[in-house]
């Protein structure tokens, strides 16, 4: 459902021709991403999906304004990826959940709202409500060195919907966890999705991951970084993606479509890599 | 875990000095009297009552007068000398971690800076401190600030300073540049100012590099001011007593023990200043525990 439509204030993210030169000293420049053109529709999740090496995490870094393209354009919510940064538009997650270890849970989650000088009165009420949707109302005066990785990462995921952002960019959240609190937390995440309506673009590289949170899986081919194949997943609303979803069928058929598509990827490699 | 089993922290501090008191009565106990001679190098202290007087007598001299029988008592006398030293110490340590934290934030901010300052910074430690007390004393008096005069025990505060920015400034850059760049991403994210990352992050990071770095730099500034003391001449404080009280040890050898004494305890206060800084700072030095 790639839309080519130049009408871009009406999607969360959108991207054209997008490139990304790293220079290197005395060596051929490497190509991280190259003709990247995407779209991303308000509420929409997407997750980019490759081997390492395939600019995933670079495009996801782009948009987020943390690098600049080399050339192309990306427009977040019509406006530059600066404008959008400046006016909080959107949450970030990383895989470390880079929380302040000096602060509480509460303050780790109040940070953004600080920084933005929100009055104390309606930050005291946000994280409550925050710490609600993450399931940790009992741990808001824990410090970070008595939680457990899973649950860092949900005071992370907590903090990055401080601003009630339209738009998440998470750069593979859970892959430091083990496999089980990396379900539980999937599950975890497709609900506050859904509850929140904000778009999110997730970096990942687990196929099970992809299909089963994703309305769209983007496979990515490394060296250069481009756009292979773009999966509808489809397994309907975020509010449905519940634990039985992983046992349906359709969840398998996606999983093996992304599969196929990625197989695909690994294929094209070497064709790829004679091109240069 | 053997949290039980430990010492009460104060209890082998005290162990320590009751160690350090038997090495001494015993040595002078089988120690020979003359000290011992390789050749005509002496390898061993002498044990005489002149050159290690029992720790005994140094005790009792403390509560005798300090010169003649009108005069106050050898104590009082040592710890009045020994609080100016700490404050002229303190001044010197407070000014000295102020410039420190200064050229930090400088040389972190910008590249330039920081290839501009550091060399000097670490230059300026290799210059002996007997060659620049008397220069720093002569350009003092000849300072006019408006009302303020310059005063010589601002020179001994000053090279104190001197000597504790060094600590400090090399350790808050190392702080200040610690945080992972998931954190300084974070912050670009949340549109923070340079002086909100400074506030928030960078300060509270830099804070387990920080508290050594200023604990050495309270022992240098101690060291700078009773050194600094000696050869500028100030009067009043430890570092001149020592030098005083010794020329006068053949007559009383127990007399000079009682400032050196006196500079241990100063050390031990800057020390534990540090210390308490470090307990109210205790939050910002939990271990980030990533999983």
């Amino acid at each position: 459902m790639t839309t080519t439509s130049s009408d871009s204030a009406a999607t969360a993210v959108s991207v054209r021709g997008l490139r990304r030169v790293f220079p290197v000293r005395g060596r051929p420049d490497v190509v991280a991403l190259d003709g990247i053109d995407l779209d991303v529709a308000p509420g929409e999740f997407v997750s980019l999906i490759g081997p390492s090496g395939c600019g995933k995490s670079t495009l996801m870094r782009l948009v987020a304004d943390l690098d600049d393209p080399t050339t192309g354009t990306i427009a977040v919510f019509g406006k530059t990826p600066r404008r959008a940064r400046l006016d909080h538009d959107f949450g970030v997650a990383f895989q470390q959940s880079a929380l302040l270890p000096w602060r509480t849970v509460s303050r780790n989650i109040a940070l953004p709202l600080e920084l933005a000088k929100v009055d104390s009165g309606e930050v005291k009420r946000r994280i409550g409500e925050l710490l609600d949707m993450v399931g940790l109302s009992q741990f808001g005066d824990h410090y970070p060195d008595q939680l457990s990785g899973g649950m860092q990462q949900r005071v992370a995921i907590a903090r990055s919907l401080a601003e009630r952002p339209k738009l998440l960019l998470m750069d593979e959240p859970f892959g430091a966890l083990d496999e089980m609190t990396r379900e539980r937390m999937q599950t975890e995440l497709a609900r506050i999705a859904g509850e929140s309506g904000a778009a999110v673009i997730l970096v990942t590289h687990s196929i099970p991951e992809a299909a089963f949170l994703s309305d769209r899986v983007v496979v990515m081919s490394p060296r250069p970084g481009r756009i292979v194949d773009v999966v509808d997943v489809g397994l309907g609303d975020q509010k449905e993606r519940t634990e039985d979803l992983r046992e349906a069928s359709g969840f398998f058929e996606a999983v093996k479509r992304i599969r196929e598509a990625l197989h695909g990827v690994e294929g094209a490699a070497p064709k790829a890599a004679e091109q240069r | 875990m053997t949290r039980g089993r430990r010492l009460h922290p104060a209890l082998s501090g005290v162990l320590g000095i009751l160690v350090l008191v038997l090495l001494w009565e015993g040595y002078k106990l089988i120690g020979p009297e003359k000290g011992w001679l390789v050749g005509k190098t002496r390898v061993l202290p002498r044990a005489s009552d002149l050159a290690m007087p029992h720790v005994s007598t140094m005790i009792s001299r403390l509560f005798e007068p300090t010169v003649g029988a009108s005069t106050p008592p050898l104590w009082q006398t040592v710890l009045k000398a020994a609080i100016k030293s700490l404050g002229i110490a303190g001044v010197g340590w407070a000014v000295g971690t102020i410039i420190g934290l200064t050229l930090a934030m400088l040389m972190q901010r910008f590249v330039t800076a920081r290839s501009a300052i550091l060399p000097w910074v670490v230059l300026s430690q290799t210059v002996p401190l007997i060659a620049i007390a008397p220069l720093v004393r002569r350009w003092g008096a000849q300072l006019h600030l408006g009302s303020l005069q310059w005063h010589d025990w601002m020179s001994v505060s000053f090279i104190a300073s001197y000597l504790a920015f060094f600590p400090v400034a090399i350790g808050a850059l190392r702080g200040l540049a610690s945080p992972a760049a998931a954190h300084t991403d974070l912050m670009r994210v949340y549109g923070a100012s340079n002086w909100q990352v400074l506030r928030s992050l960078r300060f509270p990071a830099a804070v387990p590099y920080l508290l050594p770095a200023l604990r050495l730099g309270a022992a240098s500034a101690v060291i700078g001011t009773v050194v600094a003391e000696v050869s500028i001449g100030l009067r009043g404080g430890i570092g001149r007593m020592i030098i005083e009280y010794a020329q006068a040890a053949s007559a009383d050898p127990a007399k000079p023990w009682a400032p050196i004494g006196a500079a241990v305890l100063i050390g031990l206060v800057a020390a534990s200043v540090v210390g308490l800084l470090g307990w109210c700072l205790r939050d910002y030095q939990r271990g980030e525990n990533n999983a």
